[in-house]
């Protein structure tokens, strides 16, 4: 068994395996992280868990630096995971980088 | 015995002196109104949206014939006035004689007709009443008709506007240098132009017409230059002049108009005179401002009150869809003038200032003209701006100092700023209305006030008062820009992308000034719709602009899973299909299978990596998608109609499977749900769809924009047809008329209360070039778009869009 310590990044992946303007999702132990990668390029990983009602928002429409849950159109911020406008709530945010094209996650985003 | 007051002519100004008469004394006068035109009193203003079919005829009349039964008023309509008996006190028409003891005459102006050779030719016309709106609307029907406007003001600018939205091909000829030169210096008017030209008008400035050409009807119109213009039409806007001819007769004191006192008296006192016909101290006015304010005077002279006309300060504003100009003062270069300007190329945004001694008095503004009313009011008071020259370009939100949103803007408007010029109505008065009265929305205030009733451009203005006054309790209302991304509005964007042939969505984006990068939830799905529905061979599908149920193929659920409703033509099935559903329910442990509305079964709870492999099971058994989660062809529900029932006068089933077979895979602004019922009893109640048939004995009845849903709605006749065939013709040309025009999310019934029903009849059902038109580029459409999302998604190994990127939900596997 492979020993995983804090400093090892974990490669979920290809960037062009994500859709521009798509996201994809992460099977974790501790529930689902979805990965976004936006117009311009850039890769950003939040809970997969709307702050409102916990919407799958892998599912959501991809915008600028943000996603709109398909459950009740509350738009997250993909930066923070924080909701904008009037909806007040956030969403666990994760690190992610893109190393020659391979998409790096912060470890941590499996723990608790 | 009530004193007899007889007005000629039904016009706005005339319209609005009864108000004011009838308010403050309603039992002083019995009055009589004589109407050369056929009809009573209706917002001139608004004869160009009624051109361009932003309004209807209906929808700007302001007073009906229960207002003037309501007020007592005799209406003579259609009855031109010959004679003016002043020894008698006596007014002629060709029916009859009138008697009064006060006589108002609000006979308005006529259209000026250029003297050239040709202009009796028939379809050459001006631009003045309901009549002229009507030829133009008979000479747009015709295909590819074309249309000469000679005139760059005001008038001659909307109406080129409204008919080409009507699909006319419209040039506009100007003879001075650049448009609107009465209201606008030549830097505002060639954005103007631009604007113009981008909606394939064509504009030609300095343009000396020599002669209208044609034999019996208008052919073409000859220039000094030697241009031709074909047309089917010539519309005459090139100016109005007071219409005198009655007064004059009657030996009334005529200047350029019928000469007034402060009172509005003319040189006999029983007789009075307001709006356009008049001259008071040298002036003539066309603009409904001082016409109100005459009518205003009027009303009190009328009651032997003590009333005085006082001209006043004018602004312009254009009533062009999404064209935005203002224009106020004096703007002419001068050298005591200075000049503050202020240009932004990319936005295509000019506003001029004209200051003479420290004061403002004069306005230009294109592109953005929010501050306008503030402007205005600084050019009335006449205020010392020096303190604030540095910054007073940019508006009443710098003015202090700090910057404020345009809600801060209206709020720091004085009581006095007036914010609807048509009316004179200041924000004071609007403020008071609200707060006395108890007023929460537009319309209300519009009623109490008069604010935004007539040219309607300070709507805006006055829902920001609103704002301003109820703080939350306001609620903003109707018409919107598509969502924050633009300003335009949904028809707006739909008119563009096919005037200016945008088939991309960068294109989109990019040509209609999109302010963010990339669009958002709200534009996106709509502008995939207009894109994919106007060119449906040129423009690429963009599924990450789909919201998800359209993406997955399949309905989203509370908890992230999806229901999978498989398509069952008409509702008819078999034990094959019923044999296969029922595997993939248990294969793929369905927690729940459930009948829906539609005839259709529901397989619920499906986890979405499980879809594509699902999706091949039930393909395998000959099950397609059933898109009961697309902006599209949901289901068409049908009774046994003749094959079991022995009431059914027709195939009900073979029709709804027919149709079934011919629309689905389309997609359109918002769901379609057919229905077709084999006898009135209408057992598949086909009376509440977006299209419903019910079989009689003689045929089909075709009902549409019905609804059971947040609104119940009932179908309204669209056709009663005898053969099958028609009725799937008259079925798909309308959905495919549908398709074309209405707002994203708008269901049938929202977009026939918007068209009329009479219009859609019209293309659809009488037209048989234009059904055939419409059935032929639906057909089109479903070349493209009529796949089964399922097959081709289930054909495939790979499904990114349903696995996951990867997987450490073992402990194993999180390496």
């Amino acid at each position: 068994m492979n020993v995983m310590t804090d400093t090892d990044w974990l490669d979920i992946g290809a960037v062009e395996d994500i859709p521009l303007r798509g996201a994809r999702i992460v099977k974790t132990p501790r529930g689902c992280i979805a990965v976004f990668r936006v117009a311009e390029g850039e890769v950003y990983a939040l809970d997969d868990a709307c702050p409102h009602k916990k919407g799958p928002l892998s599912n959501g429409i991809v915008h600028g630096r943000s996603v709109t849950c398909p459950l009740h159109n509350w738009v997250i911020d993909l930066e923070t995971g924080a909701a904008t406008g009037a909806d007040s709530g956030r969403t666990r945010a994760h690190t992610v980088r893109v190393e020659a094209g391979r998409i790096l996650l912060d470890p941590g985003a499996l723990k608790q | 015995m009530k004193e007899q007051l007889v007005v000629v002519g039904a016009g706005m100004a005339s319209g609005r002196a009864l108000e004011h008469l009838f308010e403050s004394d309603p039992d002083r006068y019995e009055v009589t109104l004589i109407n050369a035109e056929p009809r009573g009193n209706y917002n001139r203003l608004m004869l160009s949206p009624v051109l361009s079919g932003e309004k209807t005829y209906e929808e700007i009349v302001t007073h009906d014939d229960d207002w003037y039964g309501e007020n007592h008023v005799t209406t003579l309509f259609g009855h031109a006035v010959t004679r003016i008996d002043r020894d008698r006190r006596i007014v002629v028409t060709k029916s009859g004689e009138t008697a009064y003891d006060k006589l108002l005459l609000a006979t308005g102006s006529a259209p000026f007709m250029l003297p050239l050779p040709g202009a009796d030719l028939e379809g050459v016309m001006p631009y003045r009443d309901l009549d002229d709106v009507n030829r133009m609307l008979d000479a747009a029907e015709m295909n590819e008709s074309k249309a000469v406007v000679i005139g760059g003001g005001l008038l001659g600018l909307e109406a080129a506007a409204g008919l080409r939205l009507r699909g006319m091909d419209v040039v506009v000829l100007h003879v001075m240098g650049h448009l609107m030169d009465r209201q606008l210096d030549a830097s505002a008017a060639y954005l103007l132009q631009k604007d113009l030209e981008r909606r394939d008008i064509k504009v030609h400035c300095k343009a000396n017409t020599k002669a209208i050409l044609g034999s019996n009807r208008v052919e073409a119109v000859l220039l000094e230059d030697g241009t031709v213009y074909p047309a089917d039409i010539v519309v005459m806007a090139v100016g109005i002049r007071p219409e005198t001819r009655i007064a004059r007769d009657a030996g009334i004191e005529i200047g350029r108009g019928i000469i007034v006192d402060d009172a509005m008296r003319t040189s006999d006192p029983h007789i009075l005179s307001i709006g356009e016909c008049v001259e008071h101290q040298g002036m003539v006015y066309g603009l409904v401002a001082p016409l109100y304010d005459q009518a205003k005077v009027v009303a009190k002279t009328l009651l032997d009150e003590e009333a005085a006309f006082k001209p006043v300060e004018l602004s312009t504003k254009l009533k062009v869809t999404g064209v935005d100009l203002f224009s106020a003062g004096d703007f002419a270069e001068g050298d005591d003038r200075e000049d503050i300007v202020f240009r932004d190329p990319g936005r295509g945004v000019y506003k001029r200032l004209v200051l003479k001694d420290n004061r403002i008095i004069g306005a230009v503004m294109y592109g953005d003209t929010a501050d306008g009313a503030w402007f205005l009011s600084n050019i009335k008071d006449g205020t010392d701006v020096s303190g604030m020259r540095d910054t007073l370009i940019f508006g009443p939100a710098f003015a202090g100092g700090a910057q404020m949103d345009p809600m801060a803007a209206v709020a720091a408007l004085p009581d006095e700023a007036e914010i609807c010029g048509c009316n004179g109505v200041c924000k004071g008065k609007i403020v008071e209305a609200i707060t006395a009265g108890g007023l929460t929305t537009l319309d209300q205030v519009k009623a109490v006030t008069k604010a935004s009733t007539s040219c309607g451009t300070c709507t805006g203005l006055v829902e920001q008062v609103l704002a301003v006054t109820l703080g939350d309790d306001f609620v903003m209302p109707t018409v919107k820009p598509i969502c924050p991304c633009s300003d335009l509005t949904h028809e707006d964007v739909r008119r563009l992308i096919k005037a200016r042939e945008l088939k991309s969505m960068p294109a989109v984006m990019q040509e209609l000034g999109w302010k963010t990068s990339c669009g958002c939830h709200v534009c996106r799905p709509a502008l995939n719709f207009y894109l994919l529905a106007d060119w449906p061979l040129e423009y690429g599908d963009d599924s990450q602009s789909r919201f998800i149920n359209e993406r997955a193929h399949a309905n989203i659920q509370k908890d992230g899973t999806f229901s999978v409703v498989p398509r069952m033509w008409g509702g008819v099935t078999n034990p094959r299909e019923l044999r296969a559903i029922a595997d993939a329910a248990e294969k793929y442990d369905v927690p729940m299978v459930k009948m829906t509305g539609g005839q259709r079964v529901d397989l619920l709870g499906v986890k979405k990596e499980d879809l594509p492999a699902m999706w091949a099971d039930l393909n395998a058994a000959g099950l397609v998608s059933g898109h009961a989660y697309s902006k599209g062809l949901r289901t068409v529900k049908t009774c046994v109609g003749t094959d079991f029932c022995r009431f059914g006068t027709q195939d009900s089933t073979g029709l709804g499977i027919k149709l079934e077979k011919r629309l689905w895979g389309s997609w359109s602004p918002h769901k379609i749900k057919l229905a077709v019922s084999g006898c009135p009893r209408n057992c598949a109640e086909a009376t509440c769809k977006d299209i419903g048939i019910v079989c009689v004995d003689s045929g089909y009845q075709i009902g549409v924009g019905g609804a059971a849903g947040m609104d119940l709605k009932e179908v309204e006749p669209l056709a009663s047809v005898p053969s099958e065939q028609e009725a799937i013709d008259i079925t798909v040309a309308f959905v495919q008329l549908y398709r074309e025009n209405a707002k994203y999310l708008d269901r049938a019934y929202k977009w026939i209360a918007k068209v009329g029903l009479e219009w859609v009849k019209e293309q659809v059902v009488d037209d048989l070039g234009n059904r055939a038109a419409l059935v032929a580029r639906f057909d089109l459409s479903q070349s493209v778009y009529q796949v089964d999302p399922w097959a081709e998604r289930a054909s495939t190994a790979a499904h990114p869009e349903f696995t996951p990127l990867a997987d450490f939900s073992m402990p194993e596997a999180a390496q």
